[in-house]
């Protein structure tokens, strides 16, 4: 088997296994109704994490994610109240994640800045815009927003593919073919393996950071979009804290934070591993929220771990 | 063409003098200090007024420093872990666990002395973590530390389980006179501030340590080839931030004397961060101003109570916040400068 493929190997081996633990801890958890809702419950996080993976391969690194999942949503609440369509809303979201995104990446480039303090910043402003817009939950109360949350395939078994979760699988075929089998997808891995020989070689530099990141930018407004319709409410709060749920999935599913390896399809099953984590820990019901932090945190270590001694044991060998 | 060459000249020597003043890295936090306090006197004339209530010092110039205090002492920390090309994103985390401890350890009754090193001794703990993941493990520092920061409000909630974790508040008049008492006319957290930071400076200062973890930071590998042993030297930046974010999370934890793992110095890595940029320190690594950063500290604190005395809601904190990130990055780019500089030229022409 290719190297490149062990940490995703990996990573899907932990997913089956703890599906399995589950299995074996609670009857009917094995059924594609769980399986389900887990791709259901996860897909914002999941698609705001594949625009992240292409920020790290490329050696960056975003931290306003969670900021503009809350963002979208209170916009969208805010446009729904005056009465747009959620579509429409959503819709001119996506366009302002890509343009804001783009607009990162330029600063990125252009002033020579590390993106984490400029993403940085970014988290800071569009939390503060969502204070500034207003500081309750607003509800979305077009009909679009039902109609989406009943809408899904039905599964073998009780269970169906949610809208949502839908989404998120388009949203992550799309994230395979861009990442893998276009030449922007190629630059990015360049960028992130060796920035200064993939601009020797001639890669648009500013054009493929600004690519990036407006990837990067869109995927987290379309993650947060999917997260104002399936809550079908605008909360200034939400998403708090995703930017580490999103960055720790992309680690989890294999991708390198040094940048230049990793794989888009990782990701769905590091963010699965977290769903799955704090689904097992609401099926106990005796274990608290600090459960889920902990074990986050000590599976994070463990494929941190994980991924230093293969790079360490591959790297060696073919410098050898 | 002669008259190109002037325009061409008169910006070069413009821009050397903006340039040579820019450069300097005190006079920017130093500006902007200035300006929000000339905002602060134009909103309310009494900004500078200091008056003496109940046996102490009152006024905004001793709130500033006084708020600033805590954010300050975990920036400080974080100025050394960024010199060695580093970053420390579990600082909340460790004041959350130390305030566990402290509340756990003050309701199984041992001495407060005690419980103040007890606590010190967790944030030596969690920087031994984090410095042998770095430094050992060879690990990313920002996902090392990461691995703290998701985990250790979860640890802080288990340990307020200890005790049954109904009733976390506390009363302890050692830890409380030293995070709100004062000492004469001044608060003790302002006086506990200047000890640790002699203790700091003295430490990278007066001895090669500052000089070993910049010439780390600044090219590990050539640090390692002069003979200085990289690993170890990286391993103490932690644990100096360790002890650091420890220290605040007395501070902060005896101020509302309550043990709040969740919400506790939540989002503090990012303001120390923060201070440290302002301080002019490069995120790249092998630069520590430990003087610039308490500015750093003071320019943020400064940029919150302008915030509450201008009258504006608190909400908007966070967007004015962001605008100065902005503001000092862009300054601090020279490929900015120069494109604005040649904007300024062409104008004038």
């Amino acid at each position: 088997m290719n190297e490149k493929y062990l940490p995703l190997a990996a990573t899907i081996v932990v997913f089956v296994a703890l599906f399995a633990i589950g299995g074996i801890l609670y009857n009917n958890f094995v059924s594609t109704l769980v399986f389900g809702d887990l791709l259901a419950d996860n897909a914002f996080v999941i698609i705001a994490a594949i625009g992240t993976t292409f920020v790290i391969i490329s050696g960056g690194i975003d931290l306003s994610i969670g900021s503009m999942i809350g963002f979208v949503g209170v916009v969208m609440a805010n446009l729904d109240v005056v009465g747009w369509h959620p579509l429409v809303s959503g819709g001119m979201m996506l366009v302002f994640g890509l343009v804001y995104g783009a607009l990162v990446g330029l600063v990125i480039d252009f002033c020579d800045i590390q993106p984490f303090i400029v993403t940085l910043a970014g988290l800071f402003l569009l939390r503060g815009s969502c204070f500034m817009i207003n500081l309750d939950a607003v509800p979305i109360r077009h009909d679009f927003v039902q109609d989406f949350a009943a809408a899904s395939i039905p599964l073998p078994g009780e269970g169906e593919l949610h809208s949502s979760a839908i989404v998120m699988l388009i949203a992550l075929a799309a994230a395979i073919f861009i990442g893998h089998f276009t030449r922007f997808g190629a630059n990015i891995y360049a960028i992130g393996g060796d920035r200064t020989s993939a601009a020797l070689m001639g890669v648009p530099m500013r054009r493929t950071m600004m690519g990036i990141y407006a990837m990067g930018g869109f995927y987290s407004a379309l993650g947060g979009v999917i997260y104002a319709l399936y809550t079908s409410s605008g909360y200034p709060l939400a998403g708090t804290g995703n930017e580490l749920t999103a960055i720790a999935s992309v680690v989890l599913g294999g991708t390198l934070l040094t940048g230049g390896v990793g794989l888009v399809a990782g990701t769905l099953f590091g963010g699965l591993i977290f769903g799955l984590i704090a689904t097992l820990i609401n099926f106990n019901g005796s274990l608290n929220g600090a459960w889920i932090m902990i074990v986050g945190g000590v599976l994070l270590f463990l494929f941190i771990v994980l991924q230093r001694f293969l790079v360490g044991s591959f790297r060696l060998r073919s410098a050898a | 063409m002669s008259q190109a060459q002037t325009t061409s000249t008169r910006s070069s020597s413009l821009g050397a003098t903006l340039g040579a003043i820019g450069r300097h890295r005190v006079v920017w936090p130093l500006a902007a200090l200035a300006l929000l306090f000339i905002v602060d006197f134009i909103i309310s004339p009494s900004f500078f007024n200091i008056r003496i209530v109940e046996g102490r010092l009152f006024g905004s110039l001793i709130d500033i420093p006084y708020r600033a205090a805590p954010t300050a002492l975990v920036a400080l920390g974080m100025a050394v872990v960024i010199g060695t090309k580093g970053i420390d994103l579990s600082v909340g985390s460790i004041v959350a666990i130390g305030g566990a401890v402290i509340t756990w350890r003050i309701h199984a009754g041992d001495p407060h002395l005690l419980i103040l090193f007890i606590a010190l001794a967790v944030g030596l703990l969690c920087g031994l973590w984090n410095g042998f993941l770095v430094a050992a493990l060879d690990i990313q520092p920002i996902i090392a530390t990461l691995i703290l920061m998701v985990s250790g409000r979860g640890i802080g909630l288990m340990i307020n389980l200890l005790y049954g974790g109904t009733d976390p508040s506390f009363t302890s008049p050692l830890l409380q006179g030293l995070s709100t008492g004062h000492i004469g006319y001044i608060p003790t957290r302002l006086l506990v501030f200047v000890f640790i930071f002699a203790l700091l400076w003295t430490l990278l200062r007066r001895t090669a340590l500052g000089l070993f973890l910049e010439s780390v930071g600044g090219n590990t590998a050539a640090a390692y080839l002069t003979g200085i042993n990289a690993r170890m030297v990286i391993f103490s930046a932690y644990v100096i931030s360790g002890l650091m974010a420890s220290s605040a999370g007395v501070i902060l934890t005896a101020d509302t004397h309550t043990s709040d793992p969740i919400s506790v110095a939540l989002n503090i890595e990012l303001d120390a961060i923060l201070a440290v940029v302002i301080g002019g320190a490069s995120l790249g690594g092998g630069r520590i101003y430990l003087g610039m950063t308490i500015l750093g500290a003071l320019v943020i604190q400064s940029l919150t109570t302008t915030i509450l005395t201008s009258g504006m809601p608190p909400e908007y904190n966070l967007v004015v916040k962001a605008v100065v990130v902005v503001v000092v990055l862009l300054l601090q780019s020279s490929n900015f400068r120069s494109l604005t500089l040649s904007i300024l030229a062409r104008r004038k022409r």
